[in-house]
């Protein structure tokens, strides 16, 4: 599934429930796919106790991730040419999440058609996560 | 990270789909990645990440033999301390938040590739945090090659670390 660039323009908008109450599991899953073991993600004791936050929270790179799979679903696997982003705050396990493309710019360069896109991802109470861009090259 | 292998191998990104919750069959299936345009079982945007698995000195690891900062009996398991600190304060002994994460494709990356990636220290700056105390950023751009030696993944990571431990809201 890829997109065409006739088939898009901009202001159109795609989006996706990436993460439905984020579990402690899924958090522990990502530490072990990822190699990022740092306690603070996954050790509440230890989170609480020493680091001072009130809660293990998710890897900042595990919502990146969850975005990434919005991208790869909207524009079609090997499409990315960047993809950057800011984690503007912290996801706490219970987090549902959904991630939203957001067309900016259509372009043709070396004869091959290109998107731009605005990335947001916020939580269940509206809060942003994730904030960036992407661009991907699309079908005529 | 200074990495001299990274293989791209499929039980790994299996693992990581399943991490970021991507159902698709592309991630589980090399007969149906075989038949799309990419040929093969590509890597998911972000898994390169997964590479710290083949840095030999990444921090945020238990090594063998040695004591760990998280939690054992008690809140740490780190039983002697050695002058300051420790693991507490700003990050967490985790060397601080993660604050941007940038990525340039400029191949796609598959099962089957091996990569080796190098880091460079990028631009640091200061801001002054919304509730006082000081934040201070810092860039490492890393350039993940593969076996032919050409530019795949150009990764730019941007951490903060922070007077006190940073809460949002």
């Amino acid at each position: 599934m890829t997109l065409k660039a006739n088939e898009i323009k901009v202001g159109d908008t795609y989006s996706e429930e990436v993460c439905r109450n984020l579990s402690r599991t899924q958090i522990v899953q990502y530490a072990g796919a990822s190699g990022d073991y740092n306690p603070v993600h996954t050790d509440q004791l230890y989170t609480s106790e020493i680091a001072g936050y009130p809660s293990v929270f998710a890897h900042g790179m595990l919502s990146m991730g969850m975005t990434g799979k919005m991208l790869t679903n909207y524009v079609g696997h090997g499409r990315l040419t960047s993809f950057g982003v800011r984690f503007t705050s912290q996801v706490f396990p219970g987090a549902t999440l959904t991630a939203t493309a957001t067309v900016t710019g259509l372009r043709e360069e070396g004869g091959e058609n290109f998107v731009d896109l605005d990335v947001s991802t916020t939580d269940e109470d509206g809060t942003e996560v994730v904030k960036g861009t992407a661009s991907a090259r699309i079908d005529a | 990270m200074a990495v001299d292998r990274f293989p791209i191998e499929a039980g790994h990104v299996m693992m990581f789909a399943r991490s970021i919750g991507d159902a698709d069959e592309i991630y589980y299936n090399e007969d149906y990645a075989r038949s799309t345009e990419i040929g093969n079982i590509p890597a998911p945007p972000t898994f390169v990440q997964a590479g710290a698995q083949f840095d030999p000195d990444y921090f945020l690891r238990p090594r063998i033999g040695q004591e760990w900062f998280g939690s054992a009996k008690g809140p740490t398991g780190i039983t002697q301390r050695s002058g300051s600190g420790g693991g507490s304060g700003g990050g967490g002994g985790g060397g601080g938040l993660h604050a941007e994460q940038h990525y340039v494709y400029h191949k796609q990356l598959k099962v089957g590739d091996v990569l080796s990636a190098t880091t460079k220290p990028g631009k640091s700056w200061e801001k002054q945090g919304r509730r006082g105390g000081k934040l201070m950023f810092s860039e490492s751009v890393t350039e993940y090659r593969d076996q032919a030696g050409e530019l795949v993944v150009t990764a730019t990571s941007v951490g903060v670390r922070t007077e006190r431990p940073a809460t949002s809201s």
